[in-house]
C-alpha cells in the first residue's frame, strides 16, 4: 500500500546512465530543463521528447515506472491543460465558442512541458541513488563555502531525511497493520472521524522518530561526527571518459535548442 | 474442527517492480482449535508474512483463508470481523502505544467493537489480570513504564479482544529472561482459561519445546517440516542445515550420540533430558 509510493525512489540498476558520475548527471538535468524552456515550437519539443526516450531507454527505466511516477502530479497537469485552453486569445474552434485553436496548442505544450520537466528530473532520482545524489550536490556546492554557506551541514540533513523516507514509511505501515489488528478502522467515517483515526499512527511514530533521532545522534557523536572539515571519503567521485562525453553532448543539445528557438522552430 | 485454515497460500510483494520477492509460496495448513502451535524459521523465510494473512491483513495474492469454513477476505465486511477472532500481537508491540493512560490504551481494541463502558472495562480489568499488570498502573501514561511493563500492556490491548486464536511475533525478542518468562507465563494462563489457540513465533528454540504441541517450520517461503516437537526435533541435522537452531537440551543429546551415548528418544526440553539420561543408566530405553 504505501510501498507503492514511487515519487523518487531509486531503481537500481547497472546501465550506463547509472554509472554515470552523480555530479554529471545533475548539471545534465539542469541543462535538459534550460534546454526544454527554449521549445517553442513542435520541431523542439519532438527533439526534447526523442532525448527524454532516449535517456529513458538508456537507463532502462521503462515508461510504466515513469508514469507511476507521475500519477501525484495528474492534477496540476489537468489544471494547466484547462487552464491553457480556456484563457488564450485567438481564433475560436467553432464561432462563438471560448476555445480556440491556440488555447489547445499552448494547452498541449504546456502539459507537454510538464510531464517532460518531470521525466527529467525522475530520470536523475531513479538512477542516482539518495547518498550519490547528495554527495554529489555537496561537491558541485562546495564553491559556496567560501561565502559561508554550510554546504556540508546542508547535504548532510539532506541525505538523513532521504535515508529516513523508507524506514518511516515502513514504520508507518507496521504501526498501521497493528492498529488495524485491533480493530481500528482508517477507510470508513466521517471526516473528522478518519482524521481522529489517524491519531494511533501519528502518536507512536512520533514517538519512535525522535528516539531514532536521539540514537542517531548518539551514534554519530560516538564516531567522533564533528562536521564536514577535514573529513574524508571512502567512495572519491571521479569524473570518467563517459561523463565528459555526456557533459559535450549536452551542451551540444542546449546550443542546438537555442538555435532551434533563435530560427523560431 | 480446524478453525483456520489455509490452501495454497502464496504472497508476493510489489509483484511487477524491480523488488518484486514471494515471501510465501503455496502454503496449506490447517489449525485446530485449543492448540499450542509454535512457529520457527529464520529472518526472511515468510513467517510474518504468514501470520498477517491469517487477521486479513495482507490480501494473498493467490490461495485462500477459511476461518469457521468462509473466506476471510470475502468482502470489506469480513476482513474487519476476522480481527475480533484471530488477535494479533506485533513483534516490539511496545512501539504501537499511543493513549495518554494504560487503561485507554488496552481500552482501544475493545472499544473499535463498539461494546459497552461496562464491557470494556470488564474486558481491560481482565486482560491487564491475565497480563499481570498491577490496578496502580492503569492511570499512569503507558510511555513512561518499563520496556517489559510496555510489552505486557501492548499484549492485553490485544487480550481484550478476547481473541479465540492469539497469535504472538516474538513476544520475548529483546527482554530479560525474567521478562521472558513472565510473558510466556500469562500466555500460557489465557491459554489454559480461555480454551484459546495460541500461534507463537519464536527464535528461541528451548521456548518452544517447552510450550507447544505442534512445531511448524518455515524455511524460504515454504513449510519444510510440521509436526509434534518429538517430531520436529528429532531431525536436529535438518533443522540446523537450514540455519535454524535446537534446544540445548537436543543439541547436548546429540552431542552424547556422538560419544556413544545413544539415549533412544528425542530430547527437546531440559525435564525429558534428565528422564533420558536417568533411564539410560538403568540400562532402560524410555
Amino acid at each position: 500500500m504505501l510501498k507503492d509510493v514511487t515519487l523518487g525512489q531509486y531503481f537500481p540498476g547497472d546501465t550506463i546512465v547509472h554509472r554515470l558520475d552523480p555530479r554529471t548527471k545533475i548539471l545534465l538535468v539542469v541543462l535538459y530543463i534550460v534546454a526544454l524552456f527554449q521549445a517553442k515550437w513542435w520541431v523542439s519539443y519532438a527533439i526534447v521528447i526523442a532525448v527524454a526516450g532516449l535517456s529513458m531507454a538508456l537507463s532502462h527505466i521503462s515508461v510504466k515506472n515513469m508514469f507511476k511516477g507521475l500519477k501525484p502530479m495528474i492534477f496540476i497537469i489537468c489544471l494547466t491543460a484547462v487552464l491553457n485552453i480556456f484563457y488564450t486569445q485567438g481564433t475560436p474552434v467553432l464561432p462563438g465558442w471560448i476555445i480556440t485553436w491556440e488555447g489547445i496548442e499552448r494547452a498541449i505544450q504546456m502539459v507537454l512541458r510538464i510531464v517532460l520537466l518531470i521525466t527529467g528530473t525522475f530520470l536523475l532520482t531513479y538512477t542516482t541513488s539518495p547518498i550519490a545524489l547528495t554527495d554529489g550536490l555537496e561537491l558541485l556546492m562546495n564553491p559556496l563555502k567560501k561565502i559561508r554557506v554550510p554546504v556540508h551541514e546542508m547535504t548532510m540533513m539532506m541525505s538523513m531525511a532521504l535515508r529516513f523516507i523508507p524506514t518511516l514509511i515502513e514504520e508507518t505501515d507496521k504501526i498501521m497493520s497493528a492498529q488495524k489488528a485491533r480493530g481500528a478502522d482508517f477507510e470508513n467515517g466521517s471526516l473528522v472521524q478518519r482524521a481522529k483515526a489517524l491519531l494511533p499512527i501519528l502518536v507512536p511514530l512520533f514517538v519512535s522518530a525522535f528516539r531514532r533521532a536521539d540514537e542517531l545522534a548518539v551514534a554519530m557523536e560516538s564516531r567522533c561526527y564533528h562536521g564536514g572539515e577535514g573529513r574524508t571519503r571512502m567512495k572519491k567521485l571521479q569524473f570518467a571518459a563517459n561523463d565528459i562525453l555526456a557533459l559535450v553532448l549536452g551542451i551540444l543539445f542546449l546550443a542546438g535548442m537555442i538555435l532551434l528557438r533563435v530560427f523560431g522552430l | 474442527m480446524a478453525v483456520i485454515t489455509a490452501e495454497n497460500l502464496t504472497h508476493t510483494y510489489s509483484a511487477g517492480t524491480p523488488f518484486e520477492k514471494t515471501a510465501i509460496e503455496n502454503i496449506s495448513l490447517s489449525i485446530p482449535s485449543g492448540q499450542f502451535i509454535g512457529i520457527i524459521g529464520h529472518t526472511g523465510s515468510g513467517k510474518s508474512t504468514f501470520i498477517q494473512h491469517l487477521n486479513a491483513l495482507i490480501k494473498p495474492t493467490s490461495g485462500k483463508v477459511l476461518f469457521d469454513g468462509s473466506d476471510i477476505n470475502a468482502d470489506k465486511v469480513s476482513r474487519r470481523e476476522i480481527r475480533r477472532h484471530v488477535g494479533l500481537v506485533f513483534q516490539y508491540p511496545e512501539y504501537q502505544l499511543f493513549e495518554e493512560t494504560v487503561y485507554a490504551d488496552i481500552a482501544f481494541g475493545p472499544k473499535n467493537m463498539n461494546f459497552s463502558e461496562d464491557e470494556i472495562r470488564e474486558r481491560v480489568t481482565e486482560a491487564a489480570s491475565f497480563t499481570g499488570i498491577a490496578p496502580e498502573l492503569m492511570e499512569r501514561s503507558p510511555l513512561e513504564l518499563s520496556g517489559g511493563q510496555k510489552r505486557r500492556i501492548a499484549i492485553a490491548g490485544v487480550i481484550a479482544m478476547r481473541p479465540e486464536i492469539l497469535i504472538l511475533d516474538e513476544p520475548t525478542a529483546g527482554l530479560d529472561p525474567a521478562g521472558c518468562r513472565t510473558i510466556l507465563g500469562n500466555i500460557c494462563d489465557y491459554k489454559e482459561k480461555t480454551g484459546a489457540t495460541v500461534i507463537i513465533i519464536s527464535h528461541n528454540m528451548d521456548d518452544v519445546a517447552r510450550l507447544a504441541q505442534r512445531i511448524i517450520v518455515f524455511d524460504g517461503g515454504s513449510v519444510v517440516l510440521d509436526g509434534t516437537p518429538d517430531q520436529v526435533f528429532s531431525q536436529a541435522e535438518k533443522l540446523i542445515s537450514i540455519g535454524l537452531d535446537i534446544p540445548a537440551s537436543t543439541a547436548l543429546a546429540l552431542e552424547l550420540k556422538r560419544q556413544g551415548v545413544e539415549l533412544g528418544c528425542p530430547v527437546y526440553t531440559h525435564e525429558g533430558l534428565v528422564e533420558a539420561v536417568l533411564a539410560y543408566r538403568e540400562g532402560k530405553t524410555c
